[in-house]
Protein backbone atom coordinates (compact mmCIF):
# COMPACT_ATOMS: atom_id res chain seq x y z
CA UNK A 1 0.00 0.00 0.00
CA UNK A 2 1.09 3.51 -0.70
CA UNK A 3 1.31 5.69 2.07
CA UNK A 4 2.94 8.75 2.96
CA UNK A 5 4.28 9.12 6.51
CA UNK A 6 6.10 12.06 7.87
CA UNK A 7 8.56 12.30 10.74
CA UNK A 8 9.06 15.70 12.40
CA UNK A 9 10.96 17.06 15.55
CA UNK A 10 8.76 18.28 18.14
CA UNK A 11 11.34 19.80 20.59
CA UNK A 12 14.63 17.61 21.18
CA UNK A 13 13.22 14.88 22.99
CA UNK A 14 9.61 13.97 20.69
CA UNK A 15 9.11 12.96 17.26
CA UNK A 16 6.52 12.99 15.60
CA UNK A 17 4.81 10.86 12.83
CA UNK A 18 2.16 12.29 10.77
CA UNK A 19 -0.27 10.02 8.03
CA UNK A 20 -2.49 11.98 5.84
CA UNK A 21 -4.89 14.02 7.79
CA UNK A 22 -8.09 12.95 7.61
CA UNK A 23 -10.30 10.41 10.12
CA UNK A 24 -9.81 7.06 9.01
CA UNK A 25 -9.75 3.37 10.38
CA UNK A 26 -7.14 2.46 7.92
CA UNK A 27 -5.08 4.67 8.65
CA UNK A 28 -5.72 4.25 12.65
CA UNK A 29 -4.57 0.51 12.21
CA UNK A 30 -1.54 1.81 10.63
CA UNK A 31 -0.70 4.22 13.62
CA UNK A 32 -1.01 1.35 16.04
CA UNK A 33 1.14 -1.25 13.55
CA UNK A 34 4.50 1.31 13.51
CA UNK A 35 3.36 1.47 17.54
CA UNK A 36 3.42 -2.20 17.69
CA UNK A 37 6.76 -2.27 15.84
CA UNK A 38 8.43 0.25 18.08
CA UNK A 39 7.30 -1.76 21.24
CA UNK A 40 8.17 -5.08 19.67
CA UNK A 41 11.73 -4.27 18.53
CA UNK A 42 12.54 -2.50 21.80
CA UNK A 43 15.76 -0.39 19.52
CA UNK A 44 14.89 3.09 21.30
CA UNK A 45 14.21 4.27 24.57
CA UNK A 46 10.99 6.21 24.96
CA UNK A 47 8.78 6.71 27.98
CA UNK A 48 5.49 7.25 26.09
CA UNK A 49 3.60 6.73 22.75
CA UNK A 50 0.73 8.68 21.93
CA UNK A 51 -1.63 8.49 19.10
CA UNK A 52 -3.81 10.83 17.67
CA UNK A 53 -6.35 10.58 14.43
CA UNK A 54 -3.38 10.77 12.13
CA UNK A 55 -0.21 11.08 14.54
CA UNK A 56 1.79 8.78 16.57
CA UNK A 57 3.82 11.24 18.71
CA UNK A 58 7.14 9.29 19.85
CA UNK A 59 8.58 10.67 23.85
CA UNK A 60 11.74 9.63 24.49
CA UNK A 61 13.12 9.25 27.49
CA UNK A 62 15.85 11.74 26.57
CA UNK A 63 16.70 14.29 24.54
CA UNK A 64 18.44 13.59 21.25
CA UNK A 65 21.37 15.36 19.84
CA UNK A 66 20.86 14.42 15.82
CA UNK A 67 17.25 14.53 14.69
CA UNK A 68 18.46 12.53 11.72
CA UNK A 69 19.84 9.43 13.29
CA UNK A 70 16.70 9.27 15.07
CA UNK A 71 14.38 9.18 11.81
CA UNK A 72 16.73 6.70 10.31
CA UNK A 73 15.92 4.08 13.22
CA UNK A 74 12.48 5.21 13.12
CA UNK A 75 12.64 4.40 9.66
CA UNK A 76 14.12 1.04 9.91
CA UNK A 77 11.86 0.06 12.55
CA UNK A 78 8.88 1.29 9.99
CA UNK A 79 10.50 -1.00 7.16
CA UNK A 80 10.65 -4.23 9.34
CA UNK A 81 7.75 -6.42 8.57
CA UNK A 82 7.65 -8.55 11.08
CA UNK A 83 4.84 -10.56 12.35
CA UNK A 84 4.33 -9.48 15.66
CA UNK A 85 2.09 -11.27 17.85
CA UNK A 86 -0.50 -8.89 16.89
CA UNK A 87 -2.33 -7.15 19.68
CA UNK A 88 -5.65 -8.56 20.24
CA UNK A 89 -8.11 -5.73 19.70
CA UNK A 90 -11.62 -6.20 21.79
CA UNK A 91 -15.28 -5.05 21.61
CA UNK A 92 -16.27 -4.08 25.24
CA UNK A 93 -20.10 -3.70 26.07
CA UNK A 94 -21.65 -0.36 27.69
CA UNK A 95 -23.98 -0.53 29.27
CA UNK A 96 -25.83 2.76 29.17
CA UNK A 97 -29.04 3.95 30.66
CA UNK A 98 -30.92 6.30 28.35
CA UNK A 99 -33.39 7.42 31.02
CA UNK A 100 -33.90 11.10 30.05
CA UNK A 101 -33.40 11.79 34.15
CA UNK A 102 -29.62 10.86 32.94
CA UNK A 103 -29.89 12.04 29.77
CA UNK A 104 -30.53 15.72 30.12
CA UNK A 105 -30.27 16.62 26.66
CA UNK A 106 -32.22 13.96 25.08
CA UNK A 107 -35.60 16.20 25.07
CA UNK A 108 -33.90 18.89 23.37
CA UNK A 109 -32.07 17.39 20.98
CA UNK A 110 -35.17 15.11 19.91
CA UNK A 111 -37.21 18.37 19.48
CA UNK A 112 -34.51 19.88 17.45
CA UNK A 113 -33.64 16.83 15.09
CA UNK A 114 -37.46 15.75 15.10
CA UNK A 115 -36.51 12.29 15.91
CA UNK A 116 -38.09 10.48 18.57
CA UNK A 117 -35.91 9.67 21.32
CA UNK A 118 -36.73 6.03 20.70
CA UNK A 119 -34.89 6.45 17.06
CA UNK A 120 -31.91 8.15 19.35
CA UNK A 121 -31.26 5.71 21.19
CA UNK A 122 -31.64 2.87 18.68
CA UNK A 123 -29.41 5.13 16.10
CA UNK A 124 -26.81 5.64 19.17
CA UNK A 125 -26.47 2.21 20.52
CA UNK A 126 -27.14 -0.34 17.43
CA UNK A 127 -23.32 0.38 16.10
CA UNK A 128 -19.61 -0.21 17.44
CA UNK A 129 -17.71 2.49 17.89
CA UNK A 130 -14.12 2.65 17.10
CA UNK A 131 -11.31 4.11 19.86
CA UNK A 132 -9.54 6.39 18.02
CA UNK A 133 -7.15 7.37 21.26
CA UNK A 134 -7.57 8.62 24.68
CA UNK A 135 -7.22 12.55 25.56
CA UNK A 136 -8.79 15.29 26.90
CA UNK A 137 -9.30 13.35 30.73
CA UNK A 138 -7.45 10.35 31.90
CA UNK A 139 -9.81 7.53 30.25
CA UNK A 140 -11.98 10.05 28.20
CA UNK A 141 -12.05 7.42 24.45
CA UNK A 142 -12.09 9.57 20.97
CA UNK A 143 -14.66 7.52 19.55
CA UNK A 144 -15.63 7.38 15.73
CA UNK A 145 -18.28 6.11 14.30
CA UNK A 146 -21.13 8.06 15.14
CA UNK A 147 -24.69 8.03 12.60
CA UNK A 148 -24.68 11.11 10.83
CA UNK A 149 -28.16 11.66 11.82
CA UNK A 150 -27.03 12.08 15.39
CA UNK A 151 -24.56 14.82 14.71
CA UNK A 152 -25.37 17.77 17.18
CA UNK A 153 -23.70 20.52 17.63
CA UNK A 154 -21.99 21.16 21.28
CA UNK A 155 -23.52 23.40 23.60
CA UNK A 156 -23.42 26.96 23.62
CA UNK A 157 -22.87 27.20 26.80
CA UNK A 158 -20.64 24.33 28.31
CA UNK A 159 -21.94 23.05 31.54
CA UNK A 160 -19.87 23.77 34.96
CA UNK A 161 -19.71 20.08 35.68
CA UNK A 162 -21.32 17.37 33.36
CA UNK A 163 -21.51 13.91 35.65
CA UNK A 164 -19.10 10.80 35.35
CA UNK A 165 -20.34 8.13 33.30
CA UNK A 166 -22.20 10.93 30.97
CA UNK A 167 -22.69 9.53 27.57
CA UNK A 168 -23.19 12.55 25.62
CA UNK A 169 -22.66 13.58 22.12
CA UNK A 170 -20.63 16.76 20.68
CA UNK A 171 -20.56 17.52 17.03
CA UNK A 172 -19.57 14.42 14.91
CA UNK A 173 -18.03 12.35 18.13
CA UNK A 174 -19.50 10.67 20.89
CA UNK A 175 -17.79 9.66 24.03
CA UNK A 176 -18.27 9.01 27.93
CA UNK A 177 -17.27 11.28 30.91
CA UNK A 178 -14.74 9.47 32.92
CA UNK A 179 -15.19 11.47 36.06
CA UNK A 180 -17.14 14.64 36.56
CA UNK A 181 -15.91 17.58 34.33
CA UNK A 182 -16.54 20.76 32.84
CA UNK A 183 -18.36 20.07 29.18
CA UNK A 184 -19.93 20.88 26.15
CA UNK A 185 -21.67 18.17 25.18
CA UNK A 186 -24.75 16.97 24.25
CA UNK A 187 -25.72 14.52 27.45
CA UNK A 188 -27.62 11.58 26.06
CA UNK A 189 -27.44 9.20 28.95
CA UNK A 190 -25.63 7.50 31.92
CA UNK A 191 -23.06 4.37 32.45
CA UNK A 192 -22.16 2.60 35.73
CA UNK A 193 -18.74 1.62 33.86
CA UNK A 194 -15.57 3.11 35.39
CA UNK A 195 -13.28 4.28 32.33
CA UNK A 196 -10.59 5.21 34.58
CA UNK A 197 -10.08 3.47 37.52
CA UNK A 198 -6.63 4.64 39.60
CA UNK A 199 -6.79 1.47 41.76
CA UNK A 200 -6.02 -0.95 38.86
CA UNK A 201 -2.38 -1.42 37.57
CA UNK A 202 -3.69 -0.62 34.34
CA UNK A 203 -6.23 2.05 34.78
CA UNK A 204 -7.92 2.14 31.45
CA UNK A 205 -9.53 -1.24 29.92
CA UNK A 206 -9.78 0.02 26.85
CA UNK A 207 -6.92 0.95 24.54
CA UNK A 208 -6.77 2.69 20.92
CA UNK A 209 -7.88 0.24 18.16
CA UNK A 210 -10.29 -1.41 20.43
CA UNK A 211 -14.47 -0.76 19.75
CA UNK A 212 -17.08 -0.02 22.10
CA UNK A 213 -20.73 -0.75 21.29
CA UNK A 214 -23.13 0.76 23.99
CA UNK A 215 -26.06 -1.69 25.26
CA UNK A 216 -29.49 0.33 26.37
CA UNK A 217 -30.20 -0.50 29.92
CA UNK A 218 -33.18 0.32 32.50
CA UNK A 219 -32.90 2.42 35.43
CA UNK A 220 -33.21 -0.91 37.50
CA UNK A 221 -30.25 -2.62 35.56
CA UNK A 222 -28.39 0.72 36.30
CA UNK A 223 -28.80 0.64 39.69
CA UNK A 224 -28.42 -2.70 40.22
CA UNK A 225 -24.87 -3.02 38.36
CA UNK A 226 -23.97 0.49 39.79
CA UNK A 227 -23.92 -1.97 43.31
CA UNK A 228 -22.15 -4.61 41.23
CA UNK A 229 -19.29 -2.52 40.04
CA UNK A 230 -18.72 -0.81 43.41
CA UNK A 231 -18.43 -4.17 44.98
CA UNK A 232 -15.78 -5.03 42.39
CA UNK A 233 -17.97 -8.65 41.48
CA UNK A 234 -18.31 -7.11 38.07
CA UNK A 235 -16.37 -7.37 35.05
CA UNK A 236 -16.81 -5.25 31.50
CA UNK A 237 -18.34 -7.90 28.56
CA UNK A 238 -15.43 -8.15 25.86
CA UNK A 239 -15.41 -10.17 22.87
CA UNK A 240 -12.42 -10.49 20.42
CA UNK A 241 -13.05 -8.28 17.33
CA UNK A 242 -12.10 -9.30 14.08
CA UNK A 243 -8.83 -7.94 12.86
CA UNK B 1 4.86 14.89 59.43
CA UNK B 2 4.48 18.38 58.10
CA UNK B 3 1.34 19.90 59.44
CA UNK B 4 -0.39 23.10 57.01
CA UNK B 5 -1.32 25.77 59.67
CA UNK B 6 -2.03 28.30 56.68
CA UNK B 7 -2.21 27.02 52.90
CA UNK B 8 -1.69 29.95 51.06
CA UNK B 9 -2.38 31.03 47.40
CA UNK B 10 -1.63 27.28 45.80
CA UNK B 11 0.26 24.65 47.07
CA UNK B 12 1.02 20.90 46.17
CA UNK B 13 3.64 18.20 46.32
CA UNK B 14 4.96 17.30 42.87
CA UNK B 15 8.01 14.84 41.95
CA UNK B 16 9.31 14.25 38.21
CA UNK B 17 5.72 13.55 37.37
CA UNK B 18 4.34 10.66 35.60
CA UNK B 19 5.64 8.99 32.52
CA UNK B 20 4.32 6.04 30.68
CA UNK B 21 0.67 6.86 31.01
CA UNK B 22 -0.41 9.31 28.18
CA UNK B 23 -1.86 6.67 26.66
CA UNK B 24 -4.72 6.85 28.45
CA UNK B 25 -5.21 10.26 29.14
CA UNK B 26 -3.02 11.09 31.90
CA UNK B 27 -1.38 14.34 31.82
CA UNK B 28 2.93 13.92 33.05
CA UNK B 29 2.04 16.57 35.65
CA UNK B 30 5.16 17.40 38.10
CA UNK B 31 7.62 19.84 39.18
CA UNK B 32 7.29 23.33 37.39
CA UNK B 33 10.50 24.62 37.69
CA UNK B 34 13.03 22.07 37.64
CA UNK B 35 16.14 23.74 37.76
CA UNK B 36 15.18 25.05 41.07
CA UNK B 37 13.71 21.53 42.84
CA UNK B 38 16.63 20.04 41.71
CA UNK B 39 18.84 22.56 43.22
CA UNK B 40 16.96 22.25 46.96
CA UNK B 41 17.19 18.22 46.48
CA UNK B 42 20.97 18.31 45.85
CA UNK B 43 21.66 20.43 48.56
CA UNK B 44 20.26 17.49 50.16
CA UNK B 45 21.96 15.00 48.53
CA UNK B 46 18.62 13.37 47.83
CA UNK B 47 18.16 11.86 44.49
CA UNK B 48 16.28 14.20 42.17
CA UNK B 49 13.36 12.87 41.40
CA UNK B 50 12.21 13.01 45.53
CA UNK B 51 8.28 14.44 46.00
CA UNK B 52 9.06 18.25 47.21
CA UNK B 53 6.86 20.94 48.53
CA UNK B 54 5.77 23.47 45.60
CA UNK B 55 4.55 26.71 46.97
CA UNK B 56 2.86 29.60 44.61
CA UNK B 57 2.81 33.05 45.81
CA UNK B 58 3.64 32.14 49.36
CA UNK B 59 1.35 33.36 52.09
CA UNK B 60 1.77 30.35 53.73
CA UNK B 61 2.51 28.40 57.60
CA UNK B 62 3.92 24.90 58.02
CA UNK B 63 4.95 23.30 61.36
CA UNK B 64 7.33 20.59 61.16
CA UNK B 65 6.51 17.68 63.72
CA UNK B 66 9.86 15.84 63.74
CA UNK B 67 13.76 16.57 63.19
CA UNK B 68 14.98 16.76 59.64
CA UNK B 69 16.75 18.97 57.55
CA UNK B 70 15.24 21.21 54.94
CA UNK B 71 16.34 23.56 51.80
CA UNK B 72 14.10 26.10 50.13
CA UNK B 73 14.76 26.90 46.18
CA UNK B 74 13.23 28.98 44.06
CA UNK B 75 10.85 31.77 44.72
CA UNK B 76 11.63 34.58 47.00
CA UNK B 77 8.70 34.54 49.40
CA UNK B 78 10.32 35.76 52.39
CA UNK B 79 11.20 32.59 54.02
CA UNK B 80 10.87 32.44 57.89
CA UNK B 81 11.64 29.50 60.30
CA UNK B 82 9.96 30.49 64.08
CA UNK B 83 9.79 34.03 62.44
CA UNK B 84 13.41 34.24 61.80
CA UNK B 85 14.55 35.10 58.59
CA UNK B 86 16.38 31.98 56.38
CA UNK B 87 18.48 31.64 52.95
CA UNK B 88 17.45 29.79 50.27
CA UNK B 89 19.54 27.38 48.44
CA UNK B 90 21.04 26.32 52.21
CA UNK B 91 20.17 23.22 54.77
CA UNK B 92 17.81 24.40 57.48
CA UNK B 93 17.65 22.58 60.32
CA UNK B 94 14.48 21.48 61.91
CA UNK B 95 13.43 20.61 65.38
CA UNK B 96 10.26 19.37 66.17
CA UNK B 97 7.39 22.20 66.03
CA UNK B 98 9.60 24.45 64.44
CA UNK B 99 7.28 26.86 62.21
CA UNK B 100 7.99 27.84 58.71
CA UNK B 101 6.47 30.57 57.12
CA UNK B 102 6.37 32.14 53.80
CA UNK B 103 5.48 35.83 53.24
CA UNK B 104 5.70 38.82 50.67
CA UNK B 105 7.00 37.67 47.21
CA UNK B 106 10.30 39.36 46.40
CA UNK B 107 11.12 37.33 43.01
CA UNK B 108 9.49 34.88 41.75
CA UNK B 109 6.39 32.77 41.22
CA UNK B 110 7.33 29.01 42.84
CA UNK B 111 9.36 27.80 45.51
CA UNK B 112 10.21 24.47 46.45
CA UNK B 113 10.76 22.88 49.95
CA UNK B 114 12.62 19.88 49.89
CA UNK B 115 13.12 18.03 53.01
CA UNK B 116 15.40 14.59 53.73
CA UNK B 117 14.66 12.00 52.32
CA UNK B 118 11.46 13.60 50.51
CA UNK B 119 8.26 13.81 51.43
CA UNK B 120 5.95 10.67 51.22
CA UNK B 121 2.47 11.42 50.10
CA UNK B 122 1.01 8.57 48.78
CA UNK B 123 2.38 7.36 45.37
CA UNK B 124 -0.15 6.90 42.34
CA UNK B 125 0.55 5.93 39.00
CA UNK B 126 4.47 5.81 40.06
CA UNK B 127 4.27 9.24 41.12
CA UNK B 128 3.15 11.49 44.22
CA UNK B 129 2.34 14.50 42.05
CA UNK B 130 -0.89 16.09 43.26
CA UNK B 131 -3.10 16.16 40.59
CA UNK B 132 -7.14 15.56 40.49
CA UNK B 133 -8.83 11.85 40.45
CA UNK B 134 -5.41 10.80 40.58
CA UNK B 135 -4.23 11.33 43.78
CA UNK B 136 -6.48 11.46 46.85
CA UNK B 137 -5.76 15.74 46.92
CA UNK B 138 -5.08 18.08 44.63
CA UNK B 139 -4.58 20.55 46.76
CA UNK B 140 -2.77 20.98 49.83
CA UNK B 141 -5.61 22.34 52.42
CA UNK B 142 -5.25 23.50 56.14
CA UNK B 143 -4.43 20.97 58.23
CA UNK B 144 -3.26 18.63 55.89
CA UNK B 145 -0.64 16.39 57.36
CA UNK B 146 2.08 15.11 54.89
CA UNK B 147 4.76 12.98 55.95
CA UNK B 148 8.32 12.75 55.65
CA UNK B 149 10.74 10.30 57.65
CA UNK B 150 13.15 11.30 61.19
CA UNK B 151 16.01 12.39 60.18
CA UNK B 152 18.89 13.10 62.70
CA UNK B 153 21.75 14.90 61.71
CA UNK B 154 25.24 13.42 62.97
CA UNK B 155 27.47 15.90 61.86
CA UNK B 156 27.52 19.45 61.67
CA UNK B 157 27.83 21.58 58.57
CA UNK B 158 28.62 25.37 57.49
CA UNK B 159 25.71 26.93 56.78
CA UNK B 160 26.89 28.24 53.41
CA UNK B 161 24.29 28.95 50.94
CA UNK B 162 24.31 28.40 47.30
CA UNK B 163 24.43 31.11 44.51
CA UNK B 164 22.43 31.08 41.95
CA UNK B 165 22.03 32.35 38.56
CA UNK B 166 19.50 35.48 38.84
CA UNK B 167 18.80 35.45 34.82
CA UNK B 168 16.47 32.17 35.21
CA UNK B 169 14.02 34.22 37.42
CA UNK B 170 14.62 37.85 35.65
CA UNK B 171 15.18 37.40 31.92
CA UNK B 172 12.33 37.47 29.05
CA UNK B 173 13.97 34.78 26.82
CA UNK B 174 12.64 31.42 25.96
CA UNK B 175 14.33 29.27 24.16
CA UNK B 176 11.74 27.02 21.76
CA UNK B 177 12.04 25.07 18.79
CA UNK B 178 9.82 24.87 15.92
CA UNK B 179 6.76 23.23 16.99
CA UNK B 180 4.85 20.76 14.28
CA UNK B 181 2.52 23.15 12.44
CA UNK B 182 5.33 26.10 12.80
CA UNK B 183 5.83 25.73 9.12
CA UNK B 184 2.26 26.91 8.30
CA UNK B 185 2.62 30.22 9.56
CA UNK B 186 3.43 32.99 6.89
CA UNK B 187 6.22 35.34 7.01
CA UNK B 188 4.85 38.41 8.82
CA UNK B 189 3.42 36.09 11.57
CA UNK B 190 6.43 34.68 12.11
CA UNK B 191 8.20 38.23 12.57
CA UNK B 192 5.55 39.03 14.95
CA UNK B 193 6.49 35.36 16.86
CA UNK B 194 9.76 35.91 17.46
CA UNK B 195 10.39 39.63 17.42
CA UNK B 196 7.26 40.59 19.28
CA UNK B 197 7.16 40.75 23.81
CA UNK B 198 4.37 38.79 24.90
CA UNK B 199 2.54 39.49 27.94
CA UNK B 200 1.68 36.79 30.63
CA UNK B 201 -2.65 37.19 31.16
CA UNK B 202 -4.47 36.15 34.51
CA UNK B 203 -5.22 33.03 33.39
CA UNK B 204 -2.11 31.54 33.88
CA UNK B 205 -1.69 27.81 35.81
CA UNK B 206 -0.11 24.81 36.47
CA UNK B 207 -1.93 23.58 33.29
CA UNK B 208 -1.10 26.45 30.94
CA UNK B 209 -0.38 30.50 30.49
CA UNK B 210 -2.49 32.41 28.08
CA UNK B 211 -0.82 35.18 26.66
CA UNK B 212 -2.14 38.85 26.24
CA UNK B 213 -1.28 39.72 22.51
CA UNK B 214 -2.78 38.18 19.47
CA UNK B 215 -1.50 36.89 16.51
CA UNK B 216 -3.56 37.54 13.84
CA UNK B 217 -4.56 33.45 13.13
CA UNK B 218 -5.63 31.39 9.51
CA UNK B 219 -4.57 28.44 10.23
CA UNK B 220 -6.92 25.45 9.92
CA UNK B 221 -7.30 23.28 13.36
CA UNK B 222 -5.29 19.99 13.45
CA UNK B 223 -6.64 16.31 14.01
CA UNK B 224 -5.87 15.93 17.44
CA UNK B 225 -3.01 15.19 17.97
CA UNK B 226 -0.65 14.70 20.68
CA UNK B 227 0.71 17.86 23.21
CA UNK B 228 3.11 18.81 25.78
CA UNK B 229 4.31 20.45 28.75
CA UNK B 230 5.96 23.61 26.65
CA UNK B 231 3.73 23.50 23.70
CA UNK B 232 2.44 26.39 21.89
CA UNK B 233 -0.71 26.39 20.98
CA UNK B 234 -2.29 29.07 18.72
CA UNK B 235 -6.03 29.38 19.62
CA UNK B 236 -8.87 30.35 16.59
CA UNK B 237 -8.91 33.66 18.39
CA UNK B 238 -5.51 34.38 17.61
CA UNK B 239 -4.11 33.99 21.67
CA UNK B 240 -1.56 31.85 22.22
CA UNK B 241 -1.50 29.30 24.92
CA UNK B 242 1.49 27.45 26.55
CA UNK B 243 0.73 24.62 28.13
CA UNK B 244 2.40 23.69 31.59
CA UNK B 245 2.92 20.41 33.70
CA UNK B 246 -0.47 19.61 34.07
CA UNK B 247 -1.90 20.25 30.54
CA UNK B 248 -3.91 17.42 28.50
CA UNK B 249 -2.10 14.78 26.51
CA UNK B 250 -4.00 15.46 23.19
CA UNK B 251 -5.22 18.82 21.62
CA UNK B 252 -6.59 20.50 18.26
CA UNK B 253 -4.87 23.87 18.29
CA UNK B 254 -1.97 24.51 16.13
CA UNK B 255 1.07 24.00 17.77
CA UNK B 256 3.55 26.44 16.70
CA UNK B 257 6.66 26.23 19.24
CA UNK B 258 8.03 24.13 22.03
CA UNK B 259 9.74 25.28 24.92
CA UNK B 260 12.92 23.58 25.75
CA UNK B 261 12.69 22.24 28.81
CA UNK B 262 14.85 24.96 30.66
CA UNK B 263 12.57 27.47 29.06
CA UNK B 264 9.16 25.94 30.83
CA UNK B 265 11.44 25.83 34.16
CA UNK B 266 11.73 29.67 33.42
CA UNK B 267 8.35 30.64 33.17
CA UNK B 268 7.09 28.43 36.04
CA UNK B 269 8.89 31.55 37.99
CA UNK B 270 6.60 34.10 35.63
CA UNK B 271 2.98 35.01 36.41
CA UNK B 272 0.36 37.80 35.18
CA UNK B 273 1.64 40.62 33.91
CA UNK B 274 5.70 39.67 32.73
CA UNK B 275 6.76 39.66 29.61
CA UNK B 276 8.55 36.91 27.35
CA UNK B 277 10.18 36.66 24.37
CA UNK B 278 10.27 33.43 22.05
CA UNK B 279 13.27 32.97 20.55
CA UNK B 280 14.14 29.61 18.53
CA UNK B 281 17.73 27.87 18.93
Amino acid sequence: MDKIITYKPFGNQIILVEWESKIDTSILKEIIRFKNKIEFQKKILYTDLIVGYNSLAIKYKKPFLDFSIELEILKSIEKIEIQTERDTNFIFEIPVCYDVNFGIDLEEISAKSGLSIDKIIKLHSERSYTIFFIGFLPGFLYLGGLSEQLFFDRKANPRIQVEKGSVAIGGQQTGVYPNDSAGGWNVIGKTPINFFDIENVNPCFAKAGDKVKFKPVCIDEFHQLEKEIKANIYQVLKIEADA
Amino acid sequence: MLKVLKSGFYCSIQDKGRSGFASVGVPVSGIMDTYSSDLANSILNNPLDLAVLEITFGNCEFQFLKKTIICISGADFSAKLNGIVINLNSKIIIQPNDILSFGKMNFGARTYVAVKHGFLSEKRLKSRSYFKNITKDFIIRKNDLIAYTDFKLSLTFTNTSVKINQNHFRTPILECFKGPEFDKLNQNQRYKLLHQEFTISMDNSRMGYKLEEVLENNLPQILTSAVFPGTVQLTPSGKMIILMRDCQVTGGYPRILQLSEESINRLGQKSTGAKIQFVIN
